[in-house]
């Protein structure tokens, strides 16, 4: 149901406004109707008046006085001044006071009701719009973190608690959901935010050389080991440790940490010395870890002993109401970086963003973005600033899209036609409620040919 | 009320008993009452014809419809083709403005006619409660012109005629 739209008619002469409320009833609209300025002041705080339409001349406060008083209280409340007597003085006057219209009686019907219905569509516009920018607000940030999707915003939430805590946390998503991103977060979120935020690619490097890395390693413990040095969780020191790809790691390397883990303490590379840990971990992998168990790849108690608490990003392809968000968070980003001065982006360039399946994640949204922000030329980022990659997965789950609701229209078109536009036995054809029938009809535009040759 | 041809009325009421199944009668001659007319526009106040009618209502009516032969206005308007009270006891309607020669065509009594039946189903609606509708081909399409008039079908569209169905419920027949 549409809302209703409340319309207030002051006016001194009883017939004039029983006639105009009935007639505006009759299109639907919420009308009172009172004689003076005072009963119409009166009733101002009553409803969200879309529109009063107020007779000039009156006893007592006259309209456009009357219209001062409601621009006071109500200045989102349209006004239209009727009157009988047109001089151009008052109109002017009128007009300039800010009302919308000037309607000398009598008026021609159809341009009231057009005059009305605009008015009312103007409002429903700017509403929208002070309700967009409401809702903009509302969408949540958590440092560097954009989203507006309440799985992302539940996330934030439970971070911004946790990130007190030291407890070990484990982030599970696809690549380029942001998780490298929360994990900075949560450090920036908790009381260690002045010490070091540690990272380590477990992914990038082999077993032995990640050994090195994590642990450290005396001077000669290895070939070529000409200094001793420390690992990345000595470095980490009062900090956060941040172990991105965990599931990549040997089951070897696995047992190791999950020896720091338990015992907080380890050794470096062939020393002796017990080195205590103060740091705080996080892990971050883009692989099923459950998955990894059940195929003997992880280990089922370092994975409890990461798991304490656990987050997974949800793909960008699951919070598409995320992408502009992202895309305007990068526009300005790189206003910034590139010194460059792009507005925005075509609508057109948008329905591609978020017609695309985002393999890669909002990290590829932002390369794709970048990438735009180069070549264009101008302030708009336009559809050919876009390099998309044209995946045959997504474009074919697209077509298809495309396809089902054009096989349906044609589908419903011929059904009509065969049974002449009937459309109680259309409808039981088609297997549909008739109100349905009448939606689709509606929807697609159909429209009954006239058949000369029946 | 005044000078309807007396044929046409009672091929209206046929079609509105058939059409809606409630019992149609037609009243006597009620007429024109003399202090609706606007001398300086030379046509009748619709409101005040209105609140005539009502007055001259028979008990058992369950809504009561005008058909006049004089144009109608409200002082805001330059004219109206008929007014109703919304979910209200009477309406109006005029077929002054329905028939061809008040565009400069020749008269012909099918074209009035049909129009006449449109505008009788749409202030009825209204009585029973219906608001205008949007859809252009339903009877409830607020018309201006007798074009739109003309593009309107006889009948309500699926939606207009559920809620007047659950409305002339007691009525039927
Ligand atoms: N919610 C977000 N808000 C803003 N930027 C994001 C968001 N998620 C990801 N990004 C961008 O995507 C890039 C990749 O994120 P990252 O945390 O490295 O992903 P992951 O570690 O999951 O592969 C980040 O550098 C950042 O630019
Ligand atoms: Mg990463
Ligand atoms: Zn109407
Ligand atoms: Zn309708």
């Amino acid at each position: 149901m549409e809302p209703k739209v409340n319309i207030l008619i002051v006016d001194d002469e009883e017939i004039v406004r029983e006639s105009l409320a009935n007639w505006l009833e009759e299109d639907g609209y919420e009308v009172e109707a009172v004689e003076n300025g005072a009963r119409a002041l009166e009733r101002l705080p009553a409803k969200d008046w879309n529109l009063a339409m107020i007779d000039l001349k009156m006893p007592g406060m006259d309209g456009i006085q009357l219209m001062d008083e409601i621009r006071k209280v109500r200045p989102d409340t349209i006004v239209i001044i009727m009157t009988a007597y047109a001089t151009v003085d008052t109109a002017v006057q009128a007009m300039k006071k800010g009302a919308y219209d000037y309607i000398v009686k009598p008026f021609n019907p159809e341009d009231l009701s057009i005059t009305i219905r605009k008015i009312i569509e103007h409002q429903k516009l700017v509403k929208e719009n002070i309700y967009l920018r409401k809702e903009l607000k509302k969408q949540y940030r958590l440092h560097d973190m954009v989203s507006k999707n309440h799985k992302m915003i539940e996330i934030f939430e439970l971070i911004k608690t946790v990130a007190k805590s030291s407890s070990t946390v484990l982030v599970q998503g696809e690549s380029g959901t942001g998780k490298e991103l929360l994990s900075r977060a949560i450090h920036m979120e908790s009381p260690r935010r002045n010490a070091p935020f540690v990272t380590v690619s477990c992914a990038a490097l082999t077993e032995s050389l990640l050994e090195s890395e994590l642990f450290g390693h005396e001077k000669g413990a290895f070939t070529g080991a000409d200094q001793a040095r420390s690992g990345k969780i000595e470095l980490a020191k009062d900090g956060t440790l941040f172990l991105d790809e965990i599931g990549d790691i040997s089951l070897k390397l696995q047992m190791d940490l999950l020896r720091v883990l338990e015992e907080k303490e380890f050794r470096r590379v062939g020393g002796t010395q017990l080195i205590s840990v103060n740091s705080r971990i996080i892990a971050a992998t883009n692989r099923e870890l459950t998955k990894a168990i059940e195929e003997e790849k992880f280990r089922e108690d370092l994975y409890y002993r990461l798991n304490v608490i656990s987050v997974t990003l949800p793909p960008l392809r699951e919070r598409k109401e995320d992408v502009p968000l992202l895309v305007e968070h990068f526009l300005e980003r790189f206003n910034i970086e590139m010194g460059k001065n792009v507005e925005g982006i075509a609508e057109s360039a948008m329905r591609l963003l978020l017609d695309y399946g985002w393999p890669g994640n909002a990290r590829e949204l932002r390369n794709v973005i970048e990438r735009a922000m180069v070549v264009t030329k101008g302030k708009m980022i336009l559809e050919a600033d876009l390099s998309l990659p044209q995946a045959p997965g997504v474009s074919v789950s697209d077509g298809r899209g495309k396809s089902l609701s054009e096989m349906e229209k044609e589908h419903i078109r011929r059904i009509l036609k065969e049974n002449r536009w009937n459309i109680i036995r259309s409808a039981q054809v088609l297997g549909i409620d008739r109100v349905t029938l009448y939606n689709k009809i509606r929807k697609y535009e159909l429209k009954k040919e006239t058949v000369l040759n029946m | 009320m005044g000078l309807t041809p007396d044929a046409m009325l009672r091929k209206l009421q046929d079609h509105l008993r058939d059409y809606l199944s409630l019992p149609v009668r037609i009243t006597g001659n009620m007429p024109v009452p003399e202090r609706s007319f606007e001398r300086s526009r030379n046509q009748y106040n619709s409101t005040r014809i209105l609140r005539e009618i009502l007055r001259e209502t028979p008990a058992d009516a369950i809504k009561i419809v005008g058909i006049i032969d004089k144009d109608l206005c409200i002082p805001i308007l330059t004219f109206v083709f008929g007014e109703a009270q919304l979910g209200g006891m009477a309406s109006i309607v005029s077929i002054a403005r329905l028939r061809q020669e008040f565009h400069g065509l020749s008269p012909d009594d099918g074209i009035l006619f049909e129009r006449l039946c449109k505008e009788a189903l749409h202030e009825l609606g209204h009585n029973f409660g219906l608001i205008h509708c949007h859809d252009r081909e339903c009877v409830m399409y607020l018309s201006n012109t007798v074009m739109d008039v003309d593009r309107k079908l006889s009948i309500y569209c699926e939606s207009c005629d559920a809620a007047l169905y659950g409305k002339t419920e007691p009525w039927r027949m």
